[in-house]
């Protein structure tokens, strides 16, 4: 399979990623969308890495990954923080800066 | 021929999981779709021939990630998380549309693109990737160290329950802890259901 296939398939993930990032009401649910899309973002790279030569690829999507995952972590501290404050974690509660 | 159809399969199963992990109800099964995407995902890692980018991926994202947003779920649970929130119809087209027209934008680049190569070059050896990490980018590995030092702790203080033996802010921290709780528990719908009204509004 070409480049192309896999930077196809890798645009489909990121816009399944959009959809869910835009549907999604709860808190976690737009986490995994955003991990979704992260993750065709590395899916990206290692092909380019692959098709292209050269190791940089590689090592960048490495990064990503590691950043990611810390993302997640925060992530998921500020929605264990809002569950405390407020009691809920639906997104569309929270509209206290809304004009 | 049979690598054409190999990736057919895991392109068709990895989208497939990706439609589910945003399409799901239940957000437990959202996050359990979400480990298979990642896994399925390392599969075509494999096959780009980036076999230690395949491991490091099932063991952070499948191992970690997955169990920590598990917990989360699980932590936010609350009994009408379960239950389907009538959510305005009007935000699925719009996401729909817009999910549509990033994905032809970026398709129909793609396309276009004049001489995408269709060979691979030969694949990267994980030696070199170690070498590279402590050679040419060891400054951006060290300050990839120091992010990760940050997010955790970070996380922790942030996470932390303060109790009420603690001294100084403990007084501001737990006082309106307690003035949320009745709140909670007696109707959760009754105020939520205005708001989801004029967000759905706002969405026409």
């Amino acid at each position: 399979m070409g480049l192309s296939a896999y930077l196809l398939l890798s645009a489909g993930l990121f816009a399944l990623g959009v959809y869910g990032l835009v549907t999604r009401k709860n808190a976690v649910g737009v986490l995994a969308s955003v991990e979704l899309m992260a993750n065709a973002v590395n899916l990206n790279l290692i092909a380019f890495s692959r098709f292209l030569g050269g190791h940089v690829g590689q090592v960048f999507a490495l990064f990503a990954i590691a950043i990611t995952v810390a993302e997640v972590v925060v992530g998921l501290a500020l929605v264990i923080i809002l569950f405390r404050a407020r009691g809920d974690v639906r997104l569309e509660l929270m509209s206290e800066l809304k004009g | 021929m049979l690598g054409q159809i190999g990736f057919g399969v895991v392109a068709v199963m990895l989208l497939f999981t990706a439609f589910r992990v945003v399409t799901a109800r239940n957000l437990v099964h959202t996050v359990l779709w979400l480990g298979l995407a990642l896994a399925v995902t390392a599969v075509v890692y494999v096959m780009l021939g980036a076999h230690f980018l395949a491991a490091i991926q099932i063991i952070l994202y499948t191992g970690g990630v997955l169990t920590l947003m598990l917990f989360g779920v699980m932590l936010t649970h609350r009994d009408e998380g379960f239950v389907a929130v009538q959510n305005p119809s009007g935000r699925y087209v719009a996401g729909g549309l817009l999910a549509v027209s990033v994905f032809a934008m970026l398709a129909a680049a793609i396309v276009r693109t004049p001489s995408l190569p269709a060979t691979p070059a030969p694949p990267v050896s994980t030696e070199a990737l170690g070498a590279a990490f402590l050679t040419e980018q060891v400054l951006a590995f060290e300050v990839l160290s120091l992010l990760l030092l940050v997010a955790a702790v970070g996380a922790i203080v942030m996470a932390r329950r303060r109790d009420a033996g603690e001294e100084g802010e403990s007084q501001g921290a737990v006082l309106p802890e307690r003035k949320v709780l009745p709140l909670r528990q007696p109707q959760p719908d009754a105020e939520s259901a205005p708001v989801a009204a004029r967000a759905s509004g706002g969405d026409a």
